[in-house]
């Protein structure tokens, strides 16, 4: 699903952070090209 | 999703074309999911920022979802997701994202 995709990555401190998704997606072969994480407080 | 995400997003597509470029989005509820995913295919919602009037049509994906789950290593994604797997509302977030995929109306 993710080998070889350029990932954006839109985390949400509230939900699922940026970097414990691109931990995810980077283990299955794909590469971060965009790592967020939304704060709405 | 704010204007500064928008931009982004935006500038990557930009650079790096659409073909093999994919979102994931880690969203804590159905509805802001439901925003989220319309922004990167059919474009801004709120026809506020940079990507209003934009359907880039990216592939987007929930990192709950039970095809991405499947597609992480089992000990990893229990380990960066497990805790917020067992809190957030996964099946009604999967629900939107494949309405918002299929291009379906809301409900």
């Amino acid at each position: 699903m993710f080998n070889g995709k350029q990932i954006i990555v839109i985390g949400e401190r509230d939900g699922v952070a940026g970097p414990a998704i691109a931990t995810c997606v980077t283990a299955s072969g794909g590469t971060v090209v965009l790592d967020h994480t939304a704060c709405f407080v | 999703m704010d204007l500064a995400h928008q931009e982004a997003i935006l500038r990557v597509v930009e650079e790096k074309g659409k073909d093999n470029v994919m979102v994931v989005l880690g969203s804590p509820d159905p509805e802001s999911a439901e925003i989220a995913a319309e922004t990167v295919v059919n474009g801004d919602p709120t026809f506020s920022g940079p990507l209003a009037g934009v359907q880039l049509r990216l592939p987007v994906y929930h990192i709950l979802e039970p095809e991405v789950r499947q597609a992480v290593d089992p000990e990893i994604y229990r380990r960066e997701i497990g805790l917020m797997e067992t809190v957030l509302p996964g099946e009604q977030i999967a629900a939107v994202m494949r309405r918002v995929r299929s291009g379906a109306a809301p409900d």
